[in-house]
């Protein structure tokens, strides 16, 4: 860190080069932040400025008591998480540690569990939408059920839809998850397994009791971005059926009142600001880790 | 280790087809004549392969207009983020002050929200502020690529800038102030020292914001709403609604739309890769 005295136009420079990244991010992040949490106290119809009215707590007595999509949502959300913590996340790190052992073709492998993560969500729902056609999908047609009154509509029928988009979602969530991993494997000081192997240590008690530890920083970094992906789940429930029928998530709700008819902007800031306090748990945490290691 | 990996092997191989299953039927569906499919069925190995739902796709659904609109908003949204990032990253990685370590946490923490947070306020403010008619046929920051540029902009700005100060803190501080002491500015300690050694990071993070933006869904969907502004990725959502049922005409349109990002991951899988750790193992 440089302490020399810095001339004048330096200085100029300087607060240039910080103040026009600042005030874009201040102008197109922040301040919309702070307007959401304004917003959800008030009532408005998103027209004049001078329209808008305080409303106290009734948005959010509204969108907790009265709006019957938001527990639901509230239910999706929750499991939506939970598939990608106890399933899809996993599954990624359990690609990564076997891939990690020098298999042959690791790296064809890997190329394969990858491709899904460069593919948008949309792509993902689409391609998904042909596995899962009723009469002429892969799916039905592999189970034999194609074509019979028994054949399960999966992106149509709301009991099984959120499944099916979570499987789907989990096709990319697991490939992105592994990379990280095994970039994170990669880089582990070789001579931790040596010792292990030295002292005795078998496959799984070097995995469990030395691998798995000395990962702390990517194992915090794997469960924060699962935490988020859960939290900002809405391309592929949107390009199913606009999130509906089975498929509500509190992104989309937000979505859902603030354009188009019935525009309730001061609902949907509520549910925006829910959603917010909801993330600000992880992303507190992942800043509180990184930056006190760093001070 | 000489032990068999017989079930090591066989749990990959049953995995990999798993993965692969969905991107082959795409590519098979996408090959078949829509006649051939009605003849057979989709679930069949009968009849001729051929490219004609990728230009009846191609024509039909609008993709060289979606395209075209992609790389108005990818190119300078790209461009734009990677000149800002680094000069903020510069900043705060070379330099001591009050609050540059607040800022960073700032700046970091706003690239990590859910986008619909800010959804509201963004869409309004656009509404509100008027623009000429020669500039937006909205009469506002609606439905224009400024806006949809300059919010791509801002929500990759904090990953970024995060990822390029982790990486020039890395270089040595000896590099600048000895140049400091030459007497080169801020400016071109920036420009001909540090910004050429951050080369490795910038093309790695430039790889991977171009397949993000390619594949951003949300912002353009919030904010353009003419149809045919619309880029690839939100444009192609709306093949299922045109194609309906022609499950050969949207599997052809999506093999399409993976072709570009396919080349981009080929091209520059190295740097790909690296961005999405880069990231990960500093930090």
């Amino acid at each position: 860190m440089s302490k020399l005295r810095l001339s004048r136009s330096d200085r100029v420079v300087l607060a240039v080069m910080v103040g026009v990244p600042t005030l874009v991010q201040a102008v197109l992040v922040w301040i919309p932040t702070l307007l959401s949490i304004g917003l959800s106290f008030t009532r408005w119809n998103g027209l004049a400025v001078s329209d808008i009215e305080p409303a106290g707590l009734s948005n959010y007595r509204f969108a907790v008591e009265d709006y019957p999509p938001f527990w639901p949502a509230v239910a999706h959300n929750v499991i939506w998480l939970a598939f990608l913590a106890l399933i899809a996340t996993p599954l990624g790190v359990a690609l990564a540690v076997v891939l990690d052992q020098n298999i042959r073709g690791s790296r064809i492998y890997q190329s394969i569990f990858f491709t899904p993560v460069m593919l948008s969500l949309v792509l993902v729902g689409i391609i998904w939408q042909l596995v899962y056609a009723r009469d002429d999908g892969l799916l039905n047609n592999v189970l034999g059920t194609a074509g019979t009154p028994g054949a399960v509509d999966w992106f149509g029928d709301p009991d099984v839809n959120l499944w099916a988009a979570l499987v789907a979602t989990a096709w990319r969530h697991a490939g992105y998850i592994m990379v990280l991993y095994l970039a994170g494997l990669k880089g582990l000081d070789p001579t931790l397994r040596e010792a292990a192997a030295i002292d005795g240590a078998n496959g799984r008690q070097t995995l469990f009791r030395v691998v798995f530890p000395a990962m702390k920083q990517i194992n915090v970094l794997v469960v924060v971005i699962t935490f988020i992906e859960a939290l900002r789940a809405f391309d592929i429930a949107y390009v199913i059926n606009r999130g509906t029928n089975g498929l509500e998530l509190l992104s989309i709700l937000v979505i859902q009142n603030l354009v188009g008819e019935g525009q309730v902007i001061g609902v949907g800031s509520a549910l925006a600001v829910l959603l917010l306090v909801v993330s600000l748990v992880p992303i507190v945490i992942y800043l509180v880790r990184t930056f006190r290691r760093a001070s | 280790m000489r032990r068999p990996r017989y079930g090591t092997h066989l749990f990959l191989l049953f995995m990999a087809a798993l993965w692969l299953a969905p991107l082959l039927w795409t590519l098979y569906t996408a090959l078949r004549p829509k006649a051939v499919t009605d003849k057979y069925g989709y679930w069949s190995l009968r009849g001729p392969l051929n490219l004609d739902n990728f230009s009846t796709a191609w024509t039909q659904g609008q993709l060289p207009t979606y395209f075209v609109n992609s790389i108005y908003i990818t190119v300078p949204a790209v461009l734009l983020t990677l000149a800002l990032a680094a000069m903020m990253a510069f900043a705060v990685s070379r330099f001591t002050w009050k609050f540059n370590i607040t800022l960073l946490i700032l700046f970091t923490a706003g690239n990590m929200l859910p986008p619909q947070v800010l959804a509201a306020p963004l869409f309004e403010m656009f509404k509100h502020t008027p623009l000429p008619y020669s500039l937006s046929t909205s009469g506002s920051l609606l439905d224009t690529y400024y806006a949809v540029i300059a919010v791509e902009v801002a929500f990759q700005l904090g990953f970024c800038t995060f990822v390029l100060s982790n990486y020039m803190k890395t270089l040595p501080v000896e590099l600048t102030e000895a140049a400091l002491v030459d007497g080169a500015g801020v400016w071109r300690q920036f420009r001909q020292i540090i910004l050429p050694l951050t080369r490795p990071a910038l093309a790695a993070l430039g790889t991977l914001q171009v397949i993000w933006l390619y594949n951003d869904f949300f912002w353009p969907l919030l904010f353009l709403q003419t149809g045919d502004r619309l880029p690839i990725t939100t444009g192609v959502n709306a093949l299922q609604g045109q194609f309906i049922q022609n499950y050969n005409l949207i599997a052809a349109g999506a093999t399409i739309t993976v072709i570009p990002a396919l080349i981009v991951y080929l091209a520059l899988q190295r740097h790909f890769v690296a961005g999405l750790t880069l990231g990960a193992n500093k930090g």
